[in-house]
């Protein structure tokens, strides 16, 4: 035991040392080019003027009265060429991106019912007995793989779809490996439900898929990443955006995780238990969260037609979250039987999350310091700082819970699945759902049908969540103080949970009405594209400035 | 321009930082772990307990139960009957782990100790609040039929509290039921094993 306390504590040492060795090897001379980099978003146009496609004529009007008091000069001529070439882009990444993001909004709906049912379940026991498939016990997987593998992943993958040719300034190269790519996902998502509900789990959380449709995963995860790989060997730009290291990393990481965890023979015992939660938290760490930044990192500067903060403070953060975050997975066993060199690694590990999450919201929340007035009038903006803003506050939660003490009386309770939550909804879901706000009038070509639909999206999930979250963690935090209490008997920890369980599916079921506002008017907003077609565009193409005219005003 | 982030060294950092999260949370353990050696009070599942160990599985209890006690100097587990603190050779015959995260319901890692009765756990599946009142453990009928009359021959009939029988009705353990619960009653770890702790100090 000795020899391998010493070879992880080198090995610590070692990767640490690594690591400041590999940022200061690539700040340098970069802090010279770092306000550059960070322009990298802007065409010369651009930089100053707000755009939020998802906004009202009159409200755009506003956002950019808030942001900047004087409306942007348009001295740069930009060339009809130059705009054609940016129509071009965009229309490259149009078609993958619908599909990805159509299968999205449609697992999110199914994904959630089935969240909501789960919910029910947990305070009518009795209900919905009758079939085998809706029992609790493969409803509640069945929810978990649908929002994360369905709605979360594809959301995430189309609009880093639609990212990379407006990143890289070219058009998107490789189309089709994503349109085959979110098919065979796709297909690999609704096998692996049914295999659930069916009854051939694997029995490992997040990991329920058998191995057939988890192929299918593997495969279709390398196939979406594909076109990032092609489209960045014919780029326009010298530099990389932070988005684009967020989503490299991401695109690669996913599919050699997933093929890792789910290597038949392989894992055993408290072996895969420990590998269980290597994956569970690195699918987070690795995965969800660079998606997820990668579009708040793009979309946060570029409604407000500012540059973010600091461009070298965005590195830091890319680098200490990938080697930081990929080692927390332990502290889902604390004083469990695993060994104890392996549990402090990933505690002290959690607690040094405070570096990229310190890095992440200084820059994002210094951004938009200053300009809170225009979350008013940009959607896109709404749901992307409240995202962003909720993403602190679940890392520094996280962080905090992985202590010893704290986790002695928030394991095996609901405050865990409030907490998990609160990142992978409070703060992925509202920024994919800002994200497609702001990509949905650029890939079709014409303004979303009701604007209310809009806002009444955002007050049902917000006030859904709010719901949900401050009543499950103060229900599992009495759960976990309960159950701690010798003197109590075990059922005292179910009893207090009660209320807040019901509070609870109050909460969920705002949210799944709110999802369904946000399905509807995605879909009504697609199949009312001839309808509207023949109408004067706010937008669309005519923002990025017609193409037959001269000026490249909007 | 120098200094940049490249396309190589992004994904050859990406590659390190994954490789060095592997090794020290799957590789090492795997290693260290690899040689346990099954406890000699431990038994191998016979087949019928594993044909219930994957209805265990099936059917998700591990949402909501774990199994895996802890310390009694973190939580009073012990107290509650859940048993010793586990080690790692007390899951040397297990695949899937079912450690679990959520303690809805009890630990169940000794629960044979703490419910050795079949004819309980048989009633209990079929409707938990027949036998512990505020239960929210979901009813498991699909593991059970009914029919008029008493039971046939070879029917392993079940014996509900009088309030929730129902006169003149027979409900009939399926097969799924009875290896399930020949695998809860086969979760009893309560022999002495040597703590890491016992080791380093031997």
């Amino acid at each position: 035991m000795t020899t391998s306390v010493y070879l992880l504590m080198a090995s610590f040492v070692l990767s640490l040392a690594g690591l400041f060795v590999f940022i200061a090897s690539m700040t340098r001379g970069l802090f010279g080019s770092a306000e550059a980099g960070s322009r990298v978003i802007f065409a010369p146009d651009e930089e100053n003027t707000t755009e939020d496609p998802a906004a009202s004529a009159t409200d755009q009007a506003r956002l950019q009265a808030q942001v900047r008091v004087v409306a942007p000069a348009s001295t740069v001529e930009v060339s009809r060429a130059e705009l054609a070439s940016r129509v071009k882009a965009d229309r490259s990444s149009a078609g993958p991106t619908l599909l990805c993001l159509s299968l999205a909004v449609a697992w999110l709906v199914l994904g959630s019912l089935a969240g909501l049912t789960a919910s029910l379940k947990m305070h009518w026991p009795d209900w919905l007995t009758g079939p085998e498939w809706l029992t609790f016990g493969r409803i509640r997987p069945a929810h978990l793989n649908m929002v994360i593998y369905g709605w979360s992943s594809l959301a995430g993958v189309g609009i880093a779809l639609w990212l990379i040719p407006r990143l890289l300034k070219t058009e998107l190269v490789g189309g089709w490996y994503a349109y085959v790519g979110a098919l065979v996902w796709s297909l690999g998502v609704f096998i692996g439900v049914l295999s659930i509900l069916a009854g051939y789990s694997t029995g490992l959380e997040w990991l329920e898929f058998p191995l057939f449709p988890a192929c299918f995963l593997v495969v279709g995860g390398a196939l979406m990443g594909v076109p990032l790989i092609l489209t960045l060997r014919n780029r326009k730009v010298q530099h990389l955006y932070v988005s684009v290291w967020y989503l490299g990393a991401a695109l690669i990481w996913f599919p050699l995780l997933y093929a890792v965890a789910n290597a038949p023979g392989i894992h055993f015992g408290v072996e895969q238990a420990t590998m269980n939660w290597w994956f569970g938290h690195n699918v987070l760490g690795l995965w969800f969260t660079p998606l997820g930044l990668a579009a708040a990192y793009y979309f946060i500067p570029k409604v407000l037609g500012t540059p973010i903060y600091s461009y070298n403070l965005s590195l830091l953060g890319f680098w200490s979250l990938a080697f930081f975050y990929s080692q927390v997975g332990g502290h889902h066993l604390i004083g469990g039987p695993v060994p104890t060199w392996l549990v402090t690694l990933s505690i002290v590990q959690s607690v040094m999350m405070i570096i990229p999450v310190f890095a992440v919201a200084v820059n994002q929340h210094m951004t938009v310091l200053g300009h809170f007035r225009a979350l008013q009038f940009s959607p896109t903006l709404r749901f992307i700082v409240l995202g962003a803003m909720m993403y602190t506050l679940a890392s520094v939660q996280g962080s905090i819970e992985a202590l010893r003490s704290v986790n002695t009386i928030t394991h095996f309770t609901h405050f865990t699945i409030a907490h998990a939550h609160l990142g992978l909804y409070g703060f992925f879901a509202m920024v994919m759902f800002g994200s497609i706000y702001f990509v949905m009038p650029r890939v079709i070509g014409h303004e979303w049908p009701y604007a209310p639909m809009i806002s009444l999206h955002f007050w049902l999930v917000l006030g859904g969540f709010a719901i949900y979250f401050v009543a499950l963690s103060i229900g599992g935090w009495l759960q976990g103080l309960a159950m701690l209490d010798a003197k109590q008997p075990f059922m005292a920890s179910v009893a207090v949970t009660i209320p807040y369980l019901e509070a609870r599916s109050i909460g969920g079921g705002m949210m799944v009405l709110g999802h369904l506002v946000f399905a509807c008017h995605f879909f009504l907003m697609i199949f009312l594209r001839k309808a509207t077609q023949e109408g004067p565009t706010r937008f669309g193409f005519p923002q990025l400035g017609p193409i037959g005219a001269t000026s490249g005003s909007t | 321009m120098k200094g940049q982030i490249t396309e190589f060294k992004l994904v050859s950092g990406a590659l390190v930082i994954l490789a060095i999260a592997t090794a020290t949370l799957v590789a090492m353990p795997y290693l260290i772990l690899r040689d346990v050696k099954p406890p000699a009070a431990l038994k191998p599942y016979t087949a019928q307990q594993l044909r219930g160990r994957a209805v265990y599985v099936k059917n998700g209890c591990i949402y909501c139960h774990s199994q895996q006690p802890r310390d009694p100097s973190q939580a009073p587990d012990d107290t509650r009957g859940w048993g010793r603190p586990s080690v790692a050779a007390d899951y040397a015959y297990d695949s899937p782990h079912l450690l679990g995260t959520m303690r809805t319901g009890p630990d169940l890692f000794n629960i044979a100790v703490r419910q050795p009765s079949a004819d309980w756990h048989l009633g209990h599946l079929y409707q938990p609040r027949a036998y512990t009142k505020g239960s929210i453990m979901p009813a498991f009928p699909f593991l059970f039929t009914k029919h008029n009359g008493p039971p046939a021959p070879g029917e392993k009939a079940i014996n509900l509290p009088p309030e929730y029988a129902k006169p003149g009705v027979s409900v009939i353990a399926t097969a799924q039921a009875q290896d399930l619960v020949a695998y809860l009653l086969s979760l009893d770890h309560s022999y002495p094993v040597l703590t890491a702790d016992d080791q380093v100090h031997e």
